[in-house]
């Protein structure tokens, strides 16, 4: 660890965006990646409801990771979980229904998103609770950006706008594929083939090691 | 040991009792607005289908729940129902508009549905949905491919959505009966006396 608090600090909020950004790098929290995304609006929504759960969830673990037997931590994580996505719920329902219509069920689903339970596990329960709440902060940010990337692109090419503002002229023959199920699987993978390509870093390396 | 067991027992039970408590008090926050939202939503799909309504009122029959329609003096424009059916992919939830005479629609709205995007959920655009308005329902409502439609009784399917828009018509159709039985059952009461 880093003699310098605000280096750890600045890390563990940088490495969620890029470097263990948990879409393109993780592959983490594929369900509602691909389900959500077929708006820029969408994508954003899922990704705010999912940061404000990770954030809540991963303070939580860690303020009470000293008293929670490690053979039920599981479970209790899982509750706590649970609790916040269906926080995130009802606010939605009560306060944004459109959007809350749009994600379904994907937003009681937040609660078997692995990057919650992930982050909880992983880091939550072994480090304090000012890095626990920067790391969470940081994979939220991460999750949404890469979730409205992908959104935008969808929405871009199955509608012809983005975040719902017409971007396309009349000209433009929307590509249908790009908002159904396979349009998500394909610019996905494209994506994380790109930034494979131009960062150079392949999972192949390491394990050739 | 023993104590081991213990601690997993109290914890786990703090935790869901804690996490009950909060849920339950959020629950009571957000329950009436959640409500609200619905109602707020209710009110506007029946007013799009029955345009000269002010008001309404519900009244329940046989299970359904049939909204009346009344203008601003006090009169009747009639009758609004959700009818709900299987689409293509999901549920197909509506609501229809029924004019007084019981024979035509005065309008019809999707509330729900998770058809293909691009395709089947052009049943929710307003072309699609305003072919309902004015539409004959004696004899039943049916549908035409690629042409225009020249009976009173007839809509024109999406091109490329054809079973969106034939269970559209199909649900129309079933819940249409269902509730116009409903309707004149109790005009018979009225008249005759249960």
């Amino acid at each position: 660890m880093a003699p310098d608090g605000e280096v750890t600090l600045s890390k563990d909020f940088i490495k969620g965006l890029w470097k263990e950004n948990p879409v393109i790098r993780q592959i983490l929290g594929m369900c509602p990646t691909l389900a959500v995304t077929n708006s820029a609006t969408n994508g954003l929504a899922m990704g705010l409801a999912t940061t404000f759960v990770v954030i809540s969830a991963s303070t939580i673990v860690s303020i009470i990771k000293s008293l929670v037997p490690r053979q039920v931590r599981i479970a209790t994580y899982v509750i706590i979980i649970a609790s916040f996505v269906t926080i995130a719920d009802l606010f939605l329902a009560a306060k944004f229904p459109s959007i809350s219509k749009a994600l379904g069920p994907y937003v009681p689903l937040i609660v078997v998103n692995c990057i919650i339970l992930g982050r909880a596990e992983a880091f939550a329960s072994k480090h304090p609770v000012h890095r626990a709440f920067i790391d969470a902060l940081g994979m939220g940010v991460g999750f949404s950006w890469a979730l409205i990337l992908l959104g935008s692109i969808r929405e871009l090419l199955g509608f012809g706008s983005i975040f719902g503002f017409k971007i396309m002229g009349a000209w433009f023959t929307p590509w249908i594929i790009m908002i159904l199920p396979g349009g998500a699987f394909i610019t996905l993978g494209i994506i994380i083939g790109l930034i494979n390509q131009f960062t150079g870093s392949r999972t192949v390396d390491t394990s050739c090691h | 040991m023993d104590k081991r067991i213990i601690k997993m027992i109290v914890v786990l039970t703090a935790t869901a009792v804690l996490s009950g408590g909060i849920l339950a008090l959020v629950y009571k926050k957000a329950e009436p607005l959640i409500e609200a939202n619905r109602l707020r939503e209710l009110k506007k799909a029946i007013f799009l289908v029955l345009p000269e309504a002010k008001d309404y009122k519900t009244v329940e029959k046989k299970g359904f729940n049939i909204y009346i329609g009344i203008d601003e003096n006090g009169s009747q424009v009639g009758y609004a129902f959700v009818a709900t059916g299987p689409g293509f992919q999901g549920k197909i939830k509506m609501m229809v508009g029924l004019a007084n005479d019981m024979k035509t629609l005065t309008g019809m709205k999707v509330l729900e549905q998770v058809e293909t995007p691009g395709l089947g959920n052009r049943i929710s655009e307003d072309t699609f949905q305003g072919q309902f308005k004015g539409l004959s329902t004696e004899p039943e409502i049916t549908y035409v491919k690629n042409k225009k439609p020249e009976k009173p009784n007839e809509i024109q399917a999406i091109t490329g959505a054809t079973i969106s828009s034939k269970s559209v018509v199909a649900i129309v159709n079933k819940e249409l009966k269902k509730v116009v039985k409903a309707l004149k059952e109790e005009e018979v009461e009225k008249t005759y006396g249960p």
